[in-house]
């Protein structure tokens, strides 16, 4: 957060596996430089000394018996699928 | 009351009528559905809505359980068998749900009836409602401002009187925000207190369910029945719920509030701030004592609340990939091009503008700088929580600064609407609980617009909150205002 970083929102969107048109890579470039800008007010506060909060409210260790319960049928697995045959999921071919 | 104004009654006055055989549930969901057709033209409260199922279950349910034959409003991030779950989304619009959320399951158990799902900003990513993909929502009030967001359908639904009570989300104040703006209750319940297996999942960290109802009562009634442990969601805490409605007292007498310090800020409008002031003088002559607290590092609560919410989204979001459900584009040249105009042509903008921010913060040689950073000021900003509630029972203060805006006033600059929140997204990062309760009303352009008293209690001390948010209710008219739609 150096403050001369500036987001590459094209990059970034890439990164993302999300196409932007040109109209939005311009205005999020503007929109999010000033939302990093902002954000850069935390560097202010120092914090060498603090852990990083990981839980709002520490819970631990939280197990349940290994038993199996209810499950989706392969049907119902598959009701809300795009495309799909013989009780699987179809995608475009992506090996050569 | 007559049948016509049965959409107008709170879950108790219904329950007390249910229960006397005085009106069927099949008459309260017929009367709601009048009242719907009549209204909701106007203000856009419902993305769908299935009477049918209703009715059905309306004919074998037990009225002496909890929420016996009420119907209940969802957002529709809420999972409910074989209704759609769009999330006000392109890319959920065709989806339907497959399996009750855990919360749906606790209502049906209690009897309630759920019938129809309410627009929200596209995966609550907003605080209008104006970013959900499918329509607008109008505040009853006025019906050129909007309802706040991101739960915005359920709160205009019950404002609206189309809806008895409804089920909303707050991330960094989607339930408390937009209770304010259009005069309702609303509760955001300690992060863990409710369960959210089968709610769609925006930030992981921070998420919680909640109720919006028109009196204190009900939302209490609401969340009783769906608080507690769920063993499809690790994080909900394994601890007893009380029980919220028993014995409310009708005084403050030994109650201990606490005016943040930090809360007098700048930008915040005069007529809330009135308000809010004359709601303090309120709780005191009930008897709650006032001090002022310190939560120093409030400022930083917005900055560190977008990175921690967009990191955690930018990852939640990443199952949108178009292969199991959702939209999928169509004739891929390869995968990145199946992958990224499946995203690019399903998502809205501001989720797009979160999923890259997101993407951003948390990616190799930032996320030091950014993420982690921003998890070490939240520890700060726990720990000032932390240290207030050792002196006080509740932290009063306005829920908004400002009343309800007009449509496209804060759209064209995404960092004026995150500030919209600036009294909320502390809460949902320290992981404590809030309710938004009304507290009077601006005049603005010769409208009456409802303003909102927030009341944080400390970690699964709703009770609390829920006390002292009863007798202030309970010795004032507010509540009882509604738009003349």
């Amino acid at each position: 957060m150096s403050g001369s970083e500036q987001i590459d929102v094209a990059y970034v969107a890439q990164l993302a596996r999300m196409n932007l048109t040109p109209a939005e890579k311009q205005l999020f470039q503007k929109q999010l430089s000033d939302v990093l800008h902002y954000i850069e007010k935390l560097r202010e506060v120092d914090v060498s000394q603090v852990e990083a909060a990981t839980h709002a409210i520490p819970v631990f260790n939280v197990f349940r018996d290994d038993t199996s319960g209810d499950c989706f049928t392969a049907e119902e697995a598959l009701a809300n699928a795009p495309r799909k045959a013989n009780n699987l999921f179809i995608v475009p071919k992506v090996v050569e | 009351m007559t049948a016509a104004a049965l959409p107008a009654g709170s879950i108790g006055e219904l329950q007390a009528l249910l229960r006397r055989r005085e009106i069927s549930p099949r008459e309260v969901l017929e009367s709601l559905r009048a009242r719907i057709d009549q209204v909701d033209p106007q203000i856009g409260a419902y993305l769908s809505l299935d009477f049918e199922a209703a009715a059905k279950e309306a004919e074998t349910v037990d009225l002496t359980l909890p929420l016996g034959g009420i119907p209940i409003a969802i957002k529709d991030i809420i999972n409910v068998t074989g209704q759609p779950c769009t999330c006000a989304s392109k890319i959920l619009s065709d989806y339907r749900a497959p399996y009750d959320a855990t919360v749906i399951r606790k209502l049906r158990a209690a009897g309630a009836i759920p019938f129809g799902k309410t627009n929200m900003d596209e995966f609550a990513m907003g605080s209008s409602t104006e970013n959900s993909s499918i329509k607008l929502t109008r505040n009853p009030w006025d019906v050129d401002r909007v309802p706040g967001g991101s739960s915005g359908g359920s709160v205009a639904a019950v404002a609206a009187e189309e809806a008895i009570a409804a089920l909303g989300t707050d991330t960094g104040g989607s339930i408390r925000q937009p209770a304010a703006l259009t005069g309702v209750v609303g509760v955001k319940p300690t992060y863990g207190r409710v369960s959210r297996y089968g709610v769609t999942a925006f930030a992981s960290s921070l998420d919680q369910v909640g109720p919006l109802s028109k009196t204190v009562r009900d939302s209490a009634l609401i969340l009783k029945v769906i608080a507690g442990a769920d063993p499809h969601d690790s994080t909900c805490l394994n601890e007893p719920v009380p029980d919220y409605t028993a014995d409310l007292p009708d005084n403050l007498k030994g109650i201990r509030l606490g005016l943040a310090r930090e809360y007098m800020v700048e930008g915040v409008d005069p007529q809330v701030k009135a308000a809010v002031d004359k709601a303090v003088q309120h709780l005191q002559s009930l008897g709650a004592e006032v001090t002022e607290v310190s939560l120093p590092h409030t400022e930083y609560a917005i900055a560190v609340y977008y990175i921690v919410a967009t990191a955690e989204a930018s990852a939640n979001l990443a199952r949108f990939d178009g292969v199991r459900y959702g939209y999928r584009a169509e004739n891929p040249t390869d995968l990145l091009d199946f992958y990224g105009r499946t995203r690019g042509e399903g998502f809205g903008p501001e989720v797009k503008r979160r999923i890259i921010l997101g993407t951003y913060v948390l990616s190799s040689g930032y996320y030091d700088a950014y993420y982690l950073r921003a998890q070490k000021v939240r520890e700060l900003i726990r720990q000032d929580f932390a240290k207030a509630f050792e002196k006080v029972d509740a932290i009063v203060s306005p829920t908004s600064p400002v009343p309800a805006f007009k449509f496209g006033e804060r759209t064209a600059d995404p960092l004026q609407m995150y500030l919209a929140d600036i009294f909320t997204n502390a809460g949902n990062l320290a992981g404590i609980c809030g309710i938004s309760i009304p507290c009077g009303f601006a005049q603005v352009d010769g409208k009456k617009l409802p303003i909102g008293l927030q009341l944080q209690g400390k970690a699964l001390n709703e009770r609390k909150i829920f006390e002292i948010a009863h007798a202030y209710e309970q010795s004032t008219e507010w509540h009882k205002a509604r738009p003349g739609t």
